[in-house]
């Protein structure tokens, strides 16, 4: 599962001879360790026409101690941060670049005409080679289909195609994202600030996230340091991989996690829940009396708030050579299950009011691929459970998200023939793979009980690739 | 004729202070100054404003430097037609830059100015040579090629590898500041536990003032930089009296009391202070913080009549205090410099001697004690470091905030400076 390519174009010798035959770059990627800070460096703050979000990101960088400077374009972020507490000034001078940043944030939420759009060149010019390795960089907009204008829509839909481009520009494991922020929503981005800012959202580039009025409570934990304290979660397919990665990650965070997993998997599923202090449940989740045997196992414990899930297969052949029960089986397992798995926990109120659903979607879902109509079609379906549940799940406070990995180091994918495995690995803005902590922290960071503003969305954990995109 | 005006301090800034050959070791002093400036403009908006005067200076200065305040301030903001001009008084300069710029105001010359210092140890200017230097004028002053052969051939690869550094001593003794301080630890009987206490109080006064965003207004980070990076929040007197006696080899074999910890280190830094008229402050809606309203300057004979080095604020404070027709005890707040800790207390302990205040000062009685709480509440050079002429907008920046938060009041501040001077002002509310 290790990149060995990744080491070598990271040697002396290798970076000498990745640079002489224009072979891919990749950086190591910096990853969350518990305790760490949410930002290492300097976050320069831009924005275009009248940014409507200064105050609350000036509130925000003072909540994770964060060292700001402003753009040269932007003088009323000075008083605004003084006000809030921070210690800040302007970033470089007589046109100068300044110190050297570890994250930009721009608010493009003032815009409302193409006209305007100078702004943006600006600021990135300026900035894109001050920019430190494994870098972040947020734009934050108003979603166009929530503007009132068509030409705020249209300047507004138009910063998705700059955020795709930076992110496939600015190279050295630097990610880029656009939030779009609902008119009085702002109160809800802290949870979605602190993972696209710090190393949570390592292998997350080049993404959208729509973040709106909060479905139910959407309260901040008392300890950012432990976000999922006290919740209880629910991980299918936990025994290995990506599963088992996210039933860590959310037990780091605070979680008290129950792992899932077919009975064929046992010794791997009590191995996990035994080291996080969860119960293991072993069922086959396409079976008919699953989803009233996980209504039992919830209530039998007050319930769960979080579930994820993640359990899934493959069973890769072109249509034409595919049995009938293949097909069967991968709709069955990754779709009609989670179906009605979600039905009979939101129905039994098994899954609290306020809980967090995550479903794990996949590239393929988005592109589509070779030898997988039966899994991209799941997957897809996913993606459309997703959006069209989030509204009437809203109503009980209750949010679902997906994310949709793509070249993940897993044993999964180290099945992979050679070549394919090294295309799938280095076609991408980091010009390698995810690992599976990179899905769990985005995973957590849906679950989150303050990431209510979020729902219905669709996060890929890609590195920017290039296939979907 | 005009009538003398009040002098209103507006607000400071200052970048934070790097030890030096730290943060700050490539940056130019054009470069610190001109990010102090540029923030203090950017505070009070005066983009394209034509101000006064801006006067300011460094005490470690490459040649090509000889209009650093004047080119600093033309890569700022301010309008391009705003004079500038470079001081240079030691320790004193970042103090004396605002007398003259308040000078300026109270007689109605200017409406408003900038006062300001800079200073890095980390740049400093090395010079060629003294004899290489020699050599090269008489060959650059040749008049044929024979000539300049001739003077070239003198050059001996050894001065390559002896070039003139700057020195942090008085030429006059060649002592090193801190080995006078010693001296005058020893004559004054200021021993090491005293020094070190007051390190102490130092840095955890500086450090629950960043606590509380004291300096959030007054301050704008530099380089990365967003607090003094002398500045040890977790220090304990075991850790200062951990530490070795630093000048003691010389004036004091085997007895030194001065160290590392209750010394202040060389540092990188800048700061300003923006003052200006009533009338001016008020045409833009911006509030006094506080008055700058006496200043007096001193100078001691250190070599001939022995007096010590730093004692100088020790004249210069009663003097004023007859103008000013005050007494020590009628201030609020003191800001002294802390250029040693035995410095302050040496200063602190000459007021109250009576035989020293009537033989040396000339005083019918002693000046008397102050209140200890009253003493750099916010932290002073021992904790936040000492950038030589930066040091004197960072303290009257400082005060004038303490005495606007108040609401009302008065301040001293006293400056000791190399070549036995001393600078000293007083703000009022």
């Amino acid at each position: 599962m290790s990149d060995s390519y990744l080491q070598f174009a990271n040697s002396a010798v290798g970076a000498w001879l990745a640079n002489a035959l224009g072979l891919p770059k990749p950086l190591p990627l910096e990853r969350y360790a518990a305790g760490q800070p949410v930002v290492q460096g300097s976050v320069l703050i831009g924005g275009g026409a009248e940014p409507q979000l200064l105050t609350t990101l000036a509130g925000l960088f003072k909540r994770i101690a964060a060292q700001t400077v402003a753009h040269a374009q932007l003088p009323q972020w000075l008083p605004i941060a003084n006000q809030a507490g921070l210690l800040t000034g302007r970033w470089g001078v007589d046109g100068q670049p300044g110190e050297k940043l570890k994250a930009l944030v721009f608010d493009a939420t003032g815009m409302t005409d193409s006209s305007q759009s100078d702004a943006l060149y600006q600021f990135f010019h300026d900035s894109a080679r001050s920019l430190l390795p494994c870098g972040r960089v947020l734009i934050l907009g108003r979603a166009p289909e929530l503007c009132q204008s068509p030409r705020q829509a249209t300047i507004q839909r138009a910063l998705e195609g700059l955020s795709r481009s930076l992110a496939k520009e600015l190279k050295r494991a630097i990610t880029v994202q656009l939030v779009y922020v609902a008119e009085g929503a702002q109160e809800q981005l802290e949870s979605t600030l602190r993972f696209l800012l710090s190393p949570r959202s390592a292998y997350v580039s080049g993404q959208v996230v729509r973040i709106g009025l909060p479905a139910g409570r959407s309260a901040p934990p008392p300890d950012w340091s432990q976000p999922l304290a006290g919740r209880k979660v629910l991980v299918t397919g936990a025994s290995r991989g990506i599963g088992a990665a996210i039933a860590e990650v959310m037990a780091r965070d605070g979680a008290q996690v129950d792992c899932l997993d077919v009975p064929q998997a046992q010794a791997g599923l009590d191995e996990i829940a035994a080291r996080l202090g969860g119960r293991a449940i072993a069922l086959d989740i396409s079976a008919a009396e699953a989803p009233q045997a996980l209504v039992d196992a919830a209530l039998a414990q007050g319930g769960w708030d979080v579930l994820v899930h993640n359990a899934g297969i493959t069973r890769d052949k072109t249509i034409a050579n595919m049995q009938a029960h293949w097909w069967q089986m991968v709709v069955s397992v990754n779709l009609s299950a989670q179906e009605r798995i979600n039905d009979a926990l939101v129905e039994s109120g098994a899954l609290q009011d306020g809980g967090r659903i995550v479903c794990v979607s996949s590239i393929s879902g988005i592109a589509g691929n070779l030898g997988q109509t039966n899994y991209a079609l799941s997957k897809a379906g996913v993606i459309g459970m997703v959006q069209s549940s989030a509204p009437i799940l809203a109503a009980r406070g209750i949010t679902i998200n997906a994310v949709a990995p793509g070249f993940i180091e897993t044993q999964m994918t180290a099945a992979i023939p050679f070549a394919m495995r090294e295309a799938g690995r280095r076609m991408n803005a980091m010009s390698q793979g995810g690992l599976p902590q990179d899905v769990a922290e985005t995973i957590a960071w849906l679950a989150s009980p303050a990431s209510g503003g979020i729902n219905g969305n669709v996060i890929r954990v890609c590195g920017q690739s290039l296939i979907g995109a | 004729m005009n009538t003398i005006r009040r002098v209103a301090i507006l607000g400071g800034n200052r970048i934070p202070f790097a030890r030096s050959n730290t943060v700050y070791a490539h940056a130019s002093n054009q470069d610190m100054l001109t990010a102090t400036l540029q923030g203090l403009v950017d505070r009070f908006q005066l983009h394209g404003e034509r101000l006064g005067d801006v006067v300011a200076g460094a005490v470690m200065k490459h040649a090509r430097d000889f209009n650093l305040v004047r080119e600093s301030v033309l890569s700022t903001t301010l309008a391009r037609e705003t004079p500038a001009f470079d001081i240079q008084q030691a320790c004193g300069t970042g103090l004396e830059a605002a007398i003259i710029v308040a000078n300026k105001i109270a007689l109605g010359h200017i409406e408003c100015g900038i006062a300001g210092g800079v200073d890095t140890t980390s740049d400093a200017p090395i010079g060629v040579n003294e004899k290489m230097r020699r050599i090269l004028l008489d060959a650059a002053r040749a008049k044929t090629t024979g000539q300049r052969l001739a003077a070239l051939s003198r050059l001996r690869p050894g001065m390559l590898v002896q070039p003139a550094l700057p020195r942090n001593g008085e030429p006059r003794t060649g002592y090193s500041m801190g080995e006078h301080s010693e001296l005058m630890a020893s004559e004054w009987g200021i021993g090491r536990e005293e020094q070190d206490a007051l390190a102490l109080k130092s840095h955890l006064n500086l450090a629950r003032a960043y606590q509380d965003g004291f300096f959030t207004d007054l301050m704008t980070p530099f380089q990365g930089l967003a607090r003094d990076n002398n500045l040890r929040a977790d220090l304990s007197l075991d850790k200062l009296r951990s530490l070795k006696p630093a000048f003691d080899k010389r004036v004091a074999p085997g007895k030194g009391t001065l160290t590392a910890g209750n010394s202040t280190p060389l540092t990188d830094g800048a700061s300003s202070v923006l003052l200006a008229s009533e009338e001016w402050a008020r045409a833009r809606q911006l509030p006094v913080l506080a008055y700058l309203s006496f200043s007096e300057v001193a100078a001691v004979d250190f070599f001939d009549k022995k007096e010590g080095l730093l004692m100088a604020p020790a004249y210069a404070v009663p003097r004023m205090l007859a103008r000013a027709k005050l007494t020590l005890q009628d201030f609020d707040y003191y800001e002294i410099h802390e250029a040693f800790a035995a410095q302050v207390l040496c200063t602190l302990k000459a007021w109250q001697d009576p035989v020293y205040c009537k033989e040396r000062l000339g005083l019918d009685q002693p000046l008397g004690a102050i209140d200890p709480d009253k003493l750099n509440l916010h932290g002073s050079s021992l904790a936040a470091g000492h950038p030589f002429a930066a040091t004197g907008g960072r303290l009257l920046a400082t005060l004038a905030k303490m005495l606007a938060q108040e609401g009302g009041g008065r301040g001293l501040i006293s400056i000791c400076a190399a070549g036995g001077q001393g600078v000293v002002a007083i703000l009022e509310r």
